[in-house]
């Protein structure tokens, strides 16, 4: 297999309501190695599937989930990055 | 200052005259005068300048001593441009660098001379974000949030935010080239009722901080009003104030009686 026809990956990142996948999006973003579109910030007002597990209906593969890390002491009531983030993928075929 | 203090930004439409909105292009086509950061406003902008005429019409100081309070500083200006068909959006994120200050904020006040519309990718704005602390672009993998803000706008419009506010220039697919002029103030006395405060007690002012987003987790949510809470206080000087119980139930210590 040469690489003009090697199977190409798109990655959809969901960031949901609790660590739970089936729970609500609340944030997405998505990544083209077909390179045939070019998802940018601010693209979409609607998130491509209602929860986690609608993505996984769809036939996106599951390949990193974020961990549930305890706060660092006297940081507690801090926020951040959003925490439930998931990292789905589809292998798409080429030529 | 309620909403302010919610949503991190306040928008303020078409509120620049006609002419000035044509002046403009020619202001900063000519470029703009350098301003040594901290410089006092009528230090920087001179009497008559475009600059001291938009900072001075009435509705964009009222809100801007509100804010900042009388005799801020001008930190810095910019005209940003987003040319036609660039291709790519700004990545999400913050101006400056993680700001730790619970007592105090800058304020950005980015003016748009010309209409904007959703092809020319007005300035993404996530209401709710400005008391996280991140830093810079380390939000630009966030493409897309529940509840963002897609700024399309008449001619004139200036939108004031917190500095701590994540926001982006969108990609302009259109043909038209893209201006937003950009002022960040500085602070010169506590930030401590500056506003008119006549309503402080009002039921809509404690329903507006109460105010969620649809992107907020449910559990870093609840963080939020408490985030939230913090700064009201800080800005009304009432330092019982709360939003439903969250910062009274976790301070509530009571001191142990003596048995002696």
């Amino acid at each position: 297999m040469t690489a003009s026809n090697t199977p190409r990956q798109q990655v959809l990142v969901l960031y949901l309501d609790t660590s739970a996948l089936d729970s609500r999006v609340v944030g997405w973003a998505r990544y083209d190695g077909t390179g045939t579109t070019r998802p940018t910030t601010g693209d979409s007002d609607e998130p491509p599937y209602e929860t986690g597990v609608a993505a996984l209906e769809d036939g996106w593969r599951l390949f990193q989930a974020a961990q549930l890390i305890p706060p660092y002491p006297g940081t507690e009531h801090g926020t951040s990055f959003l925490k439930h983030e998931f990292f789905f993928e589809k292998l798409v075929g080429v030529g | 200052m309620a909403r302010f203090v919610a949503h991190g930004f306040l928008r303020l439409d078409g509120i620049v005259p006609r002419e000035m909105n044509e002046e403009a292009f020619g202001v900063f086509a000519a470029g703009l005068p350098v301003v040594p950061y901290g410089t006092p406003v009528p230090e920087a902008f001179p009497e008559g300048s475009f600059a001291r005429r938009l900072v001075e019409l009435p509705v964009v100081a009222g809100a801007l001593e509100s804010l900042v309070g009388p005799g801020p500083t001008v930190d810095h200006h910019f005209v940003h441009t987003r040319e036609p068909r660039e291709g790519s959006a700004q990545p999400l994120h913050a101006d400056a660098i993680v700001d730790l200050r619970p007592d105090a904020f800058d304020v950005q006040l980015m003016y748009y001379p010309q209409e904007v519309t959703a092809e020319m990718g007005g300035t993404l704005i996530v209401p709710g974000s400005h008391l996280r602390r991140t830093n810079e672009s380390d939000t630009g993998r966030y493409q897309n949030l529940r509840g963002q803000t897609r700024l399309t706008c008449p001619a004139g419009t200036v939108v004031l935010v917190h500095h701590g506010i994540w926001h982006g220039g969108r990609r302009n697919d259109s043909d038209t080239v893209r201006h937003m002029y950009k002022i960040r103030f500085n602070p010169t006395v506590p930030q401590v009722r500056l506003w008119d405060t006549a309503d402080l007690d009002a039921p809509a002012v404690r329903e507006e901080l109460g105010r969620g987003f649809p992107w907020y987790e449910q559990a870093t949510g609840r963080l939020e009003m408490y985030n939230r809470v913090q700064l009201w206080r800080s800005l009304s000087g009432d330092d019982a104030f709360d939003i439903g119980y969250w910062a009274t139930r976790i301070t509530n210590r009571p001191a142990q009686r003596s048995h002696a």
